[in-house]
């Protein structure tokens, strides 16, 4: 595998605050290799050949056939991505392994299985097991051999899962643990052979465990009922007094949390392009549908605000797709090249993906709210149509849904993403004091209030809004902000969409594609208008007098821009859209 | 076993397709390539014989820069090793040329067997394998739908009109055409992808092949299929209009 590390800066979580980067400084899909290429078409044949003719059928969830297609894939190698060669994996990188997911994902049920047992149910193995665990077992998840899950949530420990009631107690021999306990929402559960469980030791301390499905004691629930993601299989998991033995504990005792925050750190990455491959789909569907459809004697395609909603899709994925590829090339800078031999190669890899868990939150919460706004949008563009269940859309519009809610839900992910942030500065792992103070120093000396109506201008400005709120905050709340909910999300709000004007600037420049640059011009000018209204509202509440007209004074130069023809600039978008008639940037 | 695997790129089977400026041929800027079908079945041919029989698969290809993916495809798919003609301006060389190209590549080869598809998907001529046959003085059978190989000969099930079959055994080496749908293609996997990155690819330039050939065939035009519609009213009694039409439908139509 030729690294792509090497041709980027390794930076620090949450550093695109207080620093300006180049194009050629993020990795975007432009610089996918030749291999990269490669993987992405191996995995649309796979789609195309394997997984779209039984779209029905795991929509029915008829017995065996995700399965036997889940496991059909291992054997191409799609399921253990980013696993060393020794335990039957391809040993590629993290970019590898995101073109993977998009391609298998643009069916949300389909995407639940390969997420479920490739994510959640391989990783934590991969990065916690011991060696002989990950002989008997990694090995099998690798070839398809074992179907993972991954047991965490509880019906009364969702969001707030170390509250979980499973229990494991050591057996008087020591030999074994006897698990008690039930799970939910366990995504694989109807198929799957192994399962990591979390389980507080003694009540007490929360751990995980590998235990198989055949063992005694372990029962799968019905299915359940589903809004959406029907053909995945989720059931309630139950452990009546289940021998687990001591050897199968995963990790440190009384460290679960550790696993169990690492791997939602991935999975939100990872959700990320699964919901840019379902937006995809969407997008191509709803492209096909408005040329062919006709009202007034015209192609729908034809008529403005059909081409305002295609437009948006596309500036909308685009967005999504330019974050996701720069976290995980910023997660590759970092490891910096280091592969699987070193002794420490889990410990890095983890450290590198904690490194940039508020830009994982970023992606979770962008994506999965693109792919809910493209759905709603593909629907209508379909009309009555799009209410039937014949239709694509009908199905990705319920099957989006289920992305807020998992991986943390969307809340969850907006506090945390601050208060990491927030976290890191009072470590001092984040110059994030001294940039607010010079920030306002600079305002004082009226030196840095340039609305201006150049795109990157304006990304910078967008940071400087995200600044001007943060340190407002902190001087109002101090340590108590942590407890400010509604700020916390407001702020992830404002640097998650920094963050996202910044990624589609960069690429749209380093691409050099008329369209993309047309795109990043409204989507920039966009972000900028929901900056300014989220900043108002939490300035009104971080300060007030005197001092809240001043940050409003402030706010209104750094938000301040040019408009452009937006209008205009969508037409042409959603023109070109329609003549290549997909989802195309260059 | 040494057999030689002629493939081609050619534009994805579901492009929305546009005419070059010059009308001679399609604007292929934006577009995407694949391995030409035929082709593809040929390759999992090779493959499927050199499972059974050993030996090694090499993919030549004459294409312009872009065509190395389909290559490094080709060799992740299960290829040994890679020949690539590269050449930007092969549009402008003809079935002849082409085939000159490829079987002085292949010459230096001296392969058992050369496999290629019937026709390719974009100009649809199906006239390469069997120049190629010619050029080469070897045998060669078209729209191949079955190899059964032995130690110095070959036999083969032909694909002819109207559901007939034709078998035909010939002496080795041998050309064929292979019929597209004649196995089941295989998946390039992850695995495979890796290792075709470190197969050799030999590039030749036209120069080291003799020159860019000058083409005996020219194409002159491209166009989509014009819709035509003549309307003619046919005048008289009934019965004679009736037979007059029956008439221009048997001879001029000659759709009854
Ligand atoms: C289809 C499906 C598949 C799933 N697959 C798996 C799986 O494979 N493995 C697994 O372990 N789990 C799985 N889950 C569980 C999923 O991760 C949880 O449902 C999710 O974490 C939310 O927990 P909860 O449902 O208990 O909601 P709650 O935690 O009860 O949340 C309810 C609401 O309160 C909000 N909320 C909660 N806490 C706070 C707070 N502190 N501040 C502000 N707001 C808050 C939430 O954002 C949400 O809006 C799955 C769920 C579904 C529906």
């Amino acid at each position: 595998m030729v690294s792509i590390a090497p041709a980027l800066p390794k930076t620090r979580g949450g550093a695109f605050l207080l620093e300006d980067r180049r194009p050629d400084e993020i990795f975007t899909p432009e610089d996918f290799t030749e291999e990269h290429h490669a993987v992405a078409k191996a995995t649309d044949e796979f789609w195309t050949e394997e997984i779209a003719p039984n779209l029905d059928a795991i929509q029915h969830q008829e017995p065996g056939v995700a399965a036997r297609i889940l496991r059909k894939s291992a054997e191409l190698g799609l399921t253990a991505v980013v696993v060393p060669e020794r335990y039957g994996g391809m040993e590629m990188d993290l970019v590898s392994a995101m073109i993977v997911a998009e391609g298998v994902a643009r069916d949300g049920s389909y995407a639940a299985w390969h997420g479920a047992h490739s994510g959640i149910g391989t990783l934590p193995l991969l990065l916690f097991g011991t060696e002989e665990q990950k002989q008997k077992y990694l090995t099998k998840l690798c070839s398809g051999e074992m179907i993972g899950a991954y047991c965490l949530t509880e019906a009364h420990a969702g969001s707030d899962a170390l509250a979980a009631r499973c229990r494991a107690d050591l057996s008087e021999d020591g030999a074994s643990y006897v698990l008690n306990g039930q799970k939910m929402w366990i995504t694989n559960a109807g198929a799957a052979d192994l399962f990591t469980v979390f389980a507080k030791i003694g009540g007490e301390q929360f751990s995980a465990f590998l235990v198989e499905r055949s063992w005694p004691g372990v029962t799968i629930g019905a299915e359940e009922k589903k809004m959406g993601i029907k053909g995945s299989s989720t059931c309630a998991v139950y452990f009546d007094n289940v021998r687990v033995p001591a050897e199968n504990l995963l990790g440190e005792i009384g460290r679960g949390h550790i696993i169990a925050f690492n791997i939602l750190n991935y999975g939100r990455l990872k959700l990320g392009p699964f919901a840019a491959g379902g937006a995809k789909q969407v997008l191509a569907e709803s492209l096909k549908y408005a040329r062919e459809r006709v009202a007034f004697g015209h192609p729908i395609a034809d008529f403005g605000l059909i081409r305002h909603k295609l437009a948006e899709m596309a500036i909308r994925l685009f967005a999504a797709e330019s974050m996701i590829y720069r976290v995980a090339g910023l997660i590759e800078a970092h490891l910096g090249g280091a592969g699987w031999n070193q002794p420490d190669a889990a410990q890095r890899e983890l450290k590198a993906v904690e490194e940039f868990a508020a830009e994982c939150s970023y992606v979770k919460i962008f994506a999965s709210e693109m792919l809910d706004y493209v759905a709603d949008e593909g629907v209508q563009i379909h009309g009555g149509y799009g209410y039937h269940q014949d239709y694509l859309v009908e199905r990705a519009y319920r099957d989006s849904r289920i992305n807020r809610i998992f991986e943390g839900t969307n809340e969850i992910n907006r506090m945390l993403a601050t208060g990491l942030l927030l976290k890191r500065a009072q470590r001092g792992q984040l110059p994030l004091v001294e940039a607010v103070k010079r920030l306002q120093s600079e305002i004082l000396s009226g030196s840095s209030i340039n609305g201006s109506a150049d795109d990157a201008a304006l990304v910078s400005n967008a940071k400087k809004a995200a600044l001007l709120v943060l340190g407002a905050a902190y001087q109002r709340f101090l340590t108590d902000l942590a407890e400010q909910q509604e700020i916390l999300a407001g702020i992830t709000d404002i640097s998650m969409n920094a963050f996202a004007a910044e990624s589609v600037l960069l690429r749209a420049r380093k691409a050099n594609s008329e369209l993309a640059l047309k795109m990043a011009s409204v989507f920039v000018r966009e972000v900028m208008e929901l900056i300014e209204t989220t900043a108002r509202t939490l300035l009104a509440a971080c300060s007030e007098g005197d001092n809240l007209r001043l940050n409003l004074a402030v706010l209104r130069r750094f938000t301040r821009f040019e408009p452009v023809n937006a209008i205009e600039l969508r037409r042409q978008i959603a023109i070109r859209l329609l003549a290549t008639g997909r989802y195309a940037v260059a | 076993m040494k057999i030689v695997v002629a493939v081609k790129q050619v534009p994805a089977r579901d492009s929305q397709l546009r005419l070059a400026a010059d009308g001679r041929w399609i604007d292929d800027s934006e577009l995407s390539f694949e391995i030409n079908e035929p082709d593809a079945y040929a390759l999992e041919e090779a493959l499927q014989l050199k499972e059974k029989k050993g030996g090694e698969v090499i993919v030549l290809c004459a294409g312009p820069a872009r065509a190395a993916t389909s290559i490094r495809e080709a060799l992740a798919k299960g290829a040994d090793r890679a020949i690539h003609i590269e050449e930007d301006k092969l549009e402008s060389v003809d079935t002849l040329g082409v085939a000159r190209l490829l079987a002085k590549a292949i010459e230096a080869e001296k392969p058992d067997l050369v496999l290629t598809g019937l026709q390719s998907d974009d100009l649809g001529y199906g006239q390469t394998g069997v120049v190629l046959g010619e050029l080469l003085g070897l045998p060669h059978a078209t729209i191949v739908m079955q190899v059964e190989l032995d130690e110095a000969e070959v036999r083969v099930k032909r694909e002819l009109e109207g559901g007939w079959f034709q078998y035909v055994t010939m002496p080795l080496p041998a050309v064929l055409t292979i019929q597209s749908g004649i196995n089941k293609l295989r998946y390039a996997t992850l695995m495979g992808i890796k290792k075709a990155k470190s197969k050799p690819v030999q590039n030749l330039s036209i120069a080291q092949l003799g020159g860019l050939p000058v083409p005996v065939a020219e194409r002159t035009r491209v166009y989509l299929p014009e819709r035509s519609k003549q309307t003619e009213l046919i005048p008289g009694e009934p019965r004679e209009a009736a037979a007059k039409l029956v008439e221009k439908l048997r001879f001029e139509a000659r759709v009854i």
